[in-house]
C-alpha cells in the first residue's frame, strides 16, 4: 500500500492504493468516477483516455502510484453548471455518440488535440482520433462534430432522400 | 400503419431529432453493467482451456481454495445443466471434454479480482490432448471425430431445425424451388465458384458483463449487458428449472452488442458462483481476450454457388451449398444457417433453386448472431459471384443485376410474392451507381490516375435481408402519464446504441401531438417491471416496437378521451386535442388539460374519476409461417429491406495496395424516422462491413489455438480506415405494415460492402478475389495470378488467411 494524492477535475483525493492498481482502476473503482471506460485494458482502444498533467494517457497503462501528485482531468470535469461544453453540444447535434462507451475517451482525445490545433482540417481530425476505437458510428459524425465546433463545417451531413 | 401521411402532415417523424440518451452518454453519467458495484459483490474469473480438444482427466482446486478471499470455486463436474438457444448443447463449464480453445473449465469468485485471478492460476487441470477437428469440411468426413457424440440426445427447436445425430451437422436447412437440373440443362452458361470468409469478432466496446445474485429461495437477480432480457430470462429459467416469476433480469446502458449479446452468455456461470458463495452478488467482466475466445464470434463460411444462365442473361437455375462453421456449440449459428438458407441468392429472382445449408460443429470458439445474421458472409459470395458471371458472359455487372433483380410479381426462394410495397432494390442500385458515376471516370478521376499511377475501379453490389425470427414474435409498449403531463414509455427492446428509443419517442410524439421533449422512452429495462419483448435482434425493433408504440399512443388517447368526455359532458366524437388539452371541437373554450387528468380527474368538490392515464399497445408479426423442412417453402419474412453500396477504389497495380475513395450506401428504409439516426446506422454499419472486408478475422494454428485474440493482432477499423467520402441515401417505398411506413435498417448497412470492394478492386486491377478480408498482398497475388498462399503467419488453413495450396487441393478433391 502507498498513500497517493491526486487532483481530479479540481478536487483533491488522498487514498491508500496497492502498488499494482492501474490509474483506470483507481479512478473507477476507488473513486467511483465511472465515466472513464475500460475497453481493452491494453492501451489499444482509447476508451480510458484521461488527462494527466496536461497530456492524455491511456489510464489502463498507468499505475495509480505513478499519478501521485498529478493533476488529472476526466469526462466528469467537462460539463459544468448544468451546461455541456461546446464539443459535447456538437456531439449531441451530430449524433456522434451511439452506444456511448467510447464517447468519454473520444471527447478527452479531441479536447487534447483541439488544445494544440484549434482549427484542425478533416485530415487532422482523422489523425487525431485514430487512437480511439468506435465500433458504432463509423467516425463520420464524430469528425463532423469536431469540424462544426471549430467553425469549419461547410454543410452538415445529410441523408439524401430519393 | 399511417404510411400514407405526407411529410408536410408530420411534425416529428422524419425530422432530425437529437438522441434522448445523449446527455447521459456525453457526460459519462450513463451507467453500464461494467460500472456497477453492489454491496458485498464478488469478482469472478474463469480458467480457460489452452487446448482446442482434450479430455479433462482431473482438476485440482486445492491450492486455489487456499487463496485468501476466495468464496466459491466451481468445476464442470458439479454442474448438471445444459443451456442452448435452439439446440441445447452447451454446459455452463466444460465437463469431461473441452471443445474449443478458451472454453471455461473452472471458475472462481473472490473478494477481489486479484484474488480470483491468483486462484485461477493455481487451479491445475490434467488434460489428455486430442486431435481437434478444425475445418468444417474436415468435420464432414466419415471418420471425423464427433464434437458432440450425444447430439441425438439433445433437445432442440424441432419446427425449425434438423440436427443429424452421429455427424458434426448441428442443422441442415434445405430449400427446393422448381427444377434445378432442368434449369441447368437449358442454360447457355454454367458458372460454379466457391467463396470463403473467416470467423470475426463483434467487438462491442463494452465486453460482456454480468452481475448475478442467487438469493434465498432461489430468487435470482441478473444485471447484465444483454440485448434480449426476456429471452435471456426464458433460457435461464429453462436451464435451471426455475419459475420465471423468480428470475429478474435488469439491463442498464449497454456498450454495443451487434448480435454478440443477443442470447444467453456468462449469466449462468455468475449465477452458480453466487449460489455457491451463499448468495453474494458475483460480477463477471470479460476481458478483451475472453471476448475473443470464451464468448462467441461470427461463423466462418464456405459458400459454393453453381449458376445456370440463359443466353439473354437471365438466371435459370442456381444450386447453393453453404458450410457454416459453428465452432463448438450451435447457439445462433443454426438459425444463421436457416436465415441465410432462405435468402441465399441475394435480391434476385431464381426460378429454379436448390439450397443445402449446413451448420457444422468444429473445435473452435462458437459462432453466434452478428449484425447481418449470415448475410454479410454470404453476400460476399453471391455479390462477387454476380460480377464474375457478368464478366464471363460479357454483360455489365449492374445490367446483369438489374435484369435478375426481384421486383413486383417476383417469387422469392420460399415462394413469397414480391409486391410494389416490398421495396425497390433496382432503385437502390441505380442510386448507388449514380452516386459513384458508375461505368466511367470523371475528369478529376482520370487526372488522379495519371498523377498517382493508381487504377480506379467502380462497382455496385446489392443486398437484401428480412428479420430472421420465429413466426410468433410479439412485443408490447406501455405509455404512462406523469403528474405534470409528460409521458414515459416502457418497453423491453434494448437500445444499445442504435437510436431506436429516440425514433420511438418521435412516433409517440407524433401520435399524441405532444412535443417530443415531453416523451421519455425509459432506458434500463427490467423484466419484473417492463413489458415483454422477444429479443433485440434482426432489425425488427423499429417495425414491431414502433407499431406497438403507435397502438399504445392511440390507446392512451382513447383512455384520455373517455375521461375528458365525462368531464366535458361531450361525446368522444366531438372531441379533439392538442399537446396540452382535450377540447370540444366546436367550442374550443371547453377543455380539460391532460395534466388535470394525469392521475385521475378531480372535480372542484373533490370527487374523482378516471385514474392514472396509461396506454397499452401490443403488436405481433403478422402472417409468418414455419418453413417446410424439405422444400423451405413458407413465409419467413416480416419485411425485406433492400439496399446497395456503390464503391470507388484505387489500386496500385504494382503492389496491390488500395484506397477506398468513396462508398455510397442506399437503403429502401420505407420511411426515414430520424435522418441523423439513419445516417449513423448507414455509415457505422458500412465501416463495420469494411472491417470484415479489409482486415478482421480469427487466425488459428493447426492445433486450433487462436493466435490473435487482441486488438494488437486483430484490427478493427479506425478513423484512418474511413473512405475518403461517404454518402448515405434513403429510398422510401412505404412498408404497409411498418410504423409510418418504416422498416428496419440496423444490420443492412454492413451487408455487401465487402463484395462491392472486391468487385471494384477487380474492375480496377483484374484481381479475382474469392476470400475476404482482402489484404494488399491478396490483391497483389490476384493481379499476378498467383495462388493465394498468404497463410505465412500460421502455416495453417484455419482462419483469416486463404487456404494454402495443399489445402485448396484437398478441398477440390472432395
Amino acid at each position: 500500500m502507498k498513500r497517493i494524492r491526486v487532483t481530479i477535475n479540481g478536487d483533491v483525493y488522498e487514498r491508500d492504493v496497492q502498488e499494482h492498481i492501474t490509474l483506470l482502476h483507481f479512478i473507477r473503482q476507488d473513486l467511483g468516477l465511472i465515466g472513464t471506460k475500460e475497453g481493452c485494458g491494453a492501451g489499444e482502444c482509447g476508451a480510458c483516455t484521461v488527462f494527466m498533467n496536461g497530456q492524455t494517457v491511456n489510464s489502463c497503462l498507468v499505475l495509480a502510484i505513478e499519478a501521485d501528485g498529478a493533476t488529472l482531468e476526466t469526462i466528469e470535469g467537462e460539463a459544468k453548471d448544468g451546461k455541456l461544453t461546446p464539443l459535447q453540444e456538437s456531439f449531441d447535434k451530430h449524433h456522434a455518440s451511439q452506444c456511448g462507451f467510447c464517447t468519454p475517451g473520444m471527447i478527452m482525445t479531441i479536447k487534447d488535440f483541439l488544445g494544440r490545433n484549434p482549427k484542425p482540417s478533416r485530415e487532422d481530425v482523422i489523425h487525431g482520433i485514430e487512437s480511439n476505437f468506435c465500433r458504432c458510428t463509423g467516425y463520420e459524425q464524430i469528425i463532423e462534430a469536431v469540424l462544426d465546433v471549430t467553425g469549419q463545417l461547410d454543410e452538415k451531413g445529410e441523408v439524401k432522400h430519393v | 400503419m399511417y404510411e400514407n401521411l405526407k411529410a408536410t402532415e408530420l411534425t416529428y417523424v422524419g425530422k432530425k431529432t437529437r438522441r434522448i440518451d445523449a446527455h447521459e452518454k456525453l457526460t459519462g453519467q450513463a451507467m453500464y453493467a461494467s460500472d456497477m458495484i453492489l454491496p458485498g459483490m464478488l469478482h469472478a474469473k474463469v480458467k480457460q482451456s489452452p487446448h482446442a480438444r482434450a479430455k479433462i482427466k482431473n482438476i485440482d482446486i486445492s491450492k486455489a481454495k487456499a487463496v485468501p478471499g476466495v468464496r466459491s470455486i466451481i468445476t464442470g463436474e458439479e454442474l448438471d445443466y445444459r443451456v442452448g438457444l435452439y439446440v441445447v448443447d452447451k454446459g455452463i463449464l466444460a465437463k469431461g471434454e473441452v471443445r474449443h480453445f478458451g472454453e471455461a473449465v473452472a471458475a472462481v469468485a473472490a473478494d477481489t479480482l486479484e484474488a480470483a485471478k491468483k486462484a485461477v492460476d493455481l487451479i491445475e487441470v490434467d488434460y489428455e490432448v486430442l486431435k481437434p477437428v478444425l475445418h468444417p469440411l474436415d468435420a464432414l468426413e466419415k471418420d471425423a471425430p464427433l464434437v458432440h457424440p450425444d447430439l441425438g440426445d439433445y433437445s432442440y427447436m424441432e419446427a425449425a431445425f434438423t440436427p443429424v445425430p452421429g455427424t458434426n451437422i448441428a442443422n441442415h436447412t434445405k430449400l427446393r424451388k422448381g427444377d434445378v437440373e432442368q434449369g441447368f440443362e437449358k442454360a447457355e452458361w454454367i458458372i460454379e465458384r466457391e467463396y470463403t470468409n473467416p470467423s470475426v469478432q463483434h467487438v462491442p466496446m463494452e465486453t460482456h458483463v454480468s452481475i448475478v445474485q442467487w438469493g434465498y429461495g432461489d430468487k435470482v437477480t441478473i444485471w447484465t449487458s444483454a440485448q434480449s432480457p426476456f429471452t435471456l430470462r426464458n433460457l435461464f429459467c429453462t436451464a435451471f428449472k426455475l419459475p420465471h416469476r423468480d428470475v429478474r433480469v435488469i439491463v442498464p446502458y449497454v456498450g454495443g452488442g451487434f448480435g454478440g449479446k443477443a442470447g444467453i452468455g456468462i449469466e449462468p456461470l455468475a449465477a452458480v458462483l453466487s449460489r455457491k458463495a451463499g448468495g453474494r452478488p458475483v460480477k463477471f467482466y470479460a476481458t478483451r481476450e475472453e471476448e475473443f475466445s470464451l464468448l462467441p464470434c461470427r461463423s466462418q463460411l464456405t459458400y459454393r454457388i453453381k449458376t445456370g444462365i440463359a443466353s439473354d442473361g437471365k438466371i435459370l437455375a442456381q444450386q447453393m451449398t453453404m458450410y457454416w462453421d459453428s465452432g463448438a456449440y450451435a447457439d445462433y449459428a443454426v438459425n444463421v444457417t436457416r436465415a441465410s438458407g432462405y435468402s441465399a441468392a441475394g435480391p434476385y429472382e431464381i426460378p429454379n433453386a436448390s439450397i443445402d445449408a449446413y451448420t457444422i460443429y468444429t473445435n473452435k470458439p462458437f459462432g453466434t448472431a452478428y449484425r447481418g445474421f449470415g448475410h454479410v458472409e454470404f453476400h460476399w459470395g453471391v455479390e462477387r459471384h454476380m460480377d464474375l458471371i457478368a464478366h464471363a458472359i460479357g454483360m455489365d455487372p449492374l445490367e446483369f443485376r438489374k435484369k435478375n433483380a426481384l421486383k413486383a410479381g417476383s417469387i422469392t426462394l420460399t415462394g413469397e410474392k414480391i409486391t410494389d410495397h416490398t421495396g425497390n432494390v433496382t432503385k437502390c442500385m441505380e442510386e448507388a451507381a449514380k452516386a459513384v458515376n458508375y461505368g466511367k471516370l470523371t475528369k478529376e478521376e482520370e487526372e488522379r490516375e495519371k498523377r498517382t499511377g493508381m487504377k480506379i475501379g467502380k462497382a455496385v453490389a446489392a443486398l437484401h435481408k428480412a428479420p430472421a425470427m420465429p413466426p410468433f414474435v410479439s412485443t408490447v409498449v406501455i405509455i404512462k402519464m406523469n403528474e405534470d403531463g409528460t409521458v414515459i414509455a416502457n418497453l423491453s427492446l434494448i437500445d444499445y446504441g442504435q437510436g431506436t428509443y429516440t425514433s420511438i419517442a418521435q412516433m409517440i410524439a407524433e401520435r399524441l401531438r405532444f412535443p417530443v421533449e415531453k416523451v421519455k422512452v425509459a432506458f434500463e429495462s427490467d423484466t419484473d417491471r417492463d413489458p415483454y419483448d422477444w429479443q433485440t435482434v434482426a432489425s425488427k425493433g423499429l417495425l414491431l416496437s414502433g407499431n406497438a408504440a403507435i397502438l399504445a399512443a392511440d390507446d392512451f388517447l382513447k383512455n384520455s378521451y373517455a375521461v375528458a368526455a365525462q368531464v366535458l359532458r361531450a361525446q368522444t366524437v366531438d372531441l379533439d386535442h392538442d399537446s396540452e388539452k382535450i377540447f370540444v371541437k366546436h367550442r374550443p373554450d371547453e377543455f380539460v388539460t391532460f395534466k388535470s387528468m394525469a392521475i385521475g380527474y378531480a372535480y372542484p368538490n373533490g370527487n374523482a374519476i378516471g385514474g392514472p392515464l396509461v396506454g397499452v399497445g401490443t403488436y405481433t408479426a403478422q402472417g409468418l409461417s414455419n418453413l417446410d423442412k424439405e422444400t423451405g417453402q413458407g413465409n419467413p419474412a416480416l419485411d425485406w429491406t433492400y439496399g446497395s453500396h456503390g464503391m470507388i477504389v484505387e489500386v496500385n497495380p504494382e503492389t496491390g495496395e488500395y484506397n477506398i475513395l468513396k462508398v455510397a450506401s442506399v437503403f429502401d428504409v420505407g420511411k426515414v424516422i430520424n435522418p441523423d439516426a439513419v445516417r449513423g446506422q448507414a455509415i457505422g454499419g458500412m465501416l463495420q462491413g469494411l472491417g470484415t472486408g479489409i482486415c478482421e478475422g480469427y487466425i488459428y494454428d493447426d492445433q486450433g489455438h487462436l493466435l490473435n485474440p487482441s486488438f494488437t493482432d486483430n484490427k478493427i477499423p479506425t478513423s484512418q480506415d474511413l473512405p475518403l467520402e461517404v454518402e448515405a441515401i434513403a429510398v422510401e417505398t412505404a412498408q404497409l405494415d411498418g410504423p409510418f411506413g418504416a422498416r428496419g435498417v440496423g444490420e443492412h448497412s454492413m451487408i455487401s460492402v465487402a463484395a462491392a470492394l472486391g468487385n471494384a478492386i477487380q474492375q480496377a486491377s483484374g484481381a479475382e478475389l474469392t476470400h475476404m478480408p482482402i489484404r494488399f498482398e491478396d490483391v497483389w497475388r490476384g493481379i499476378n495470378k498467383r495462388e493465394a498462399v498468404d497463410n505465412w503467419i500460421t502455416k495453417s488453413p484455419y482462419g483469416s488467411c486463404k487456404s494454402a495450396p495443399e489445402v485448396q487441393k484437398h478441398n477440390k478433391e472432395r
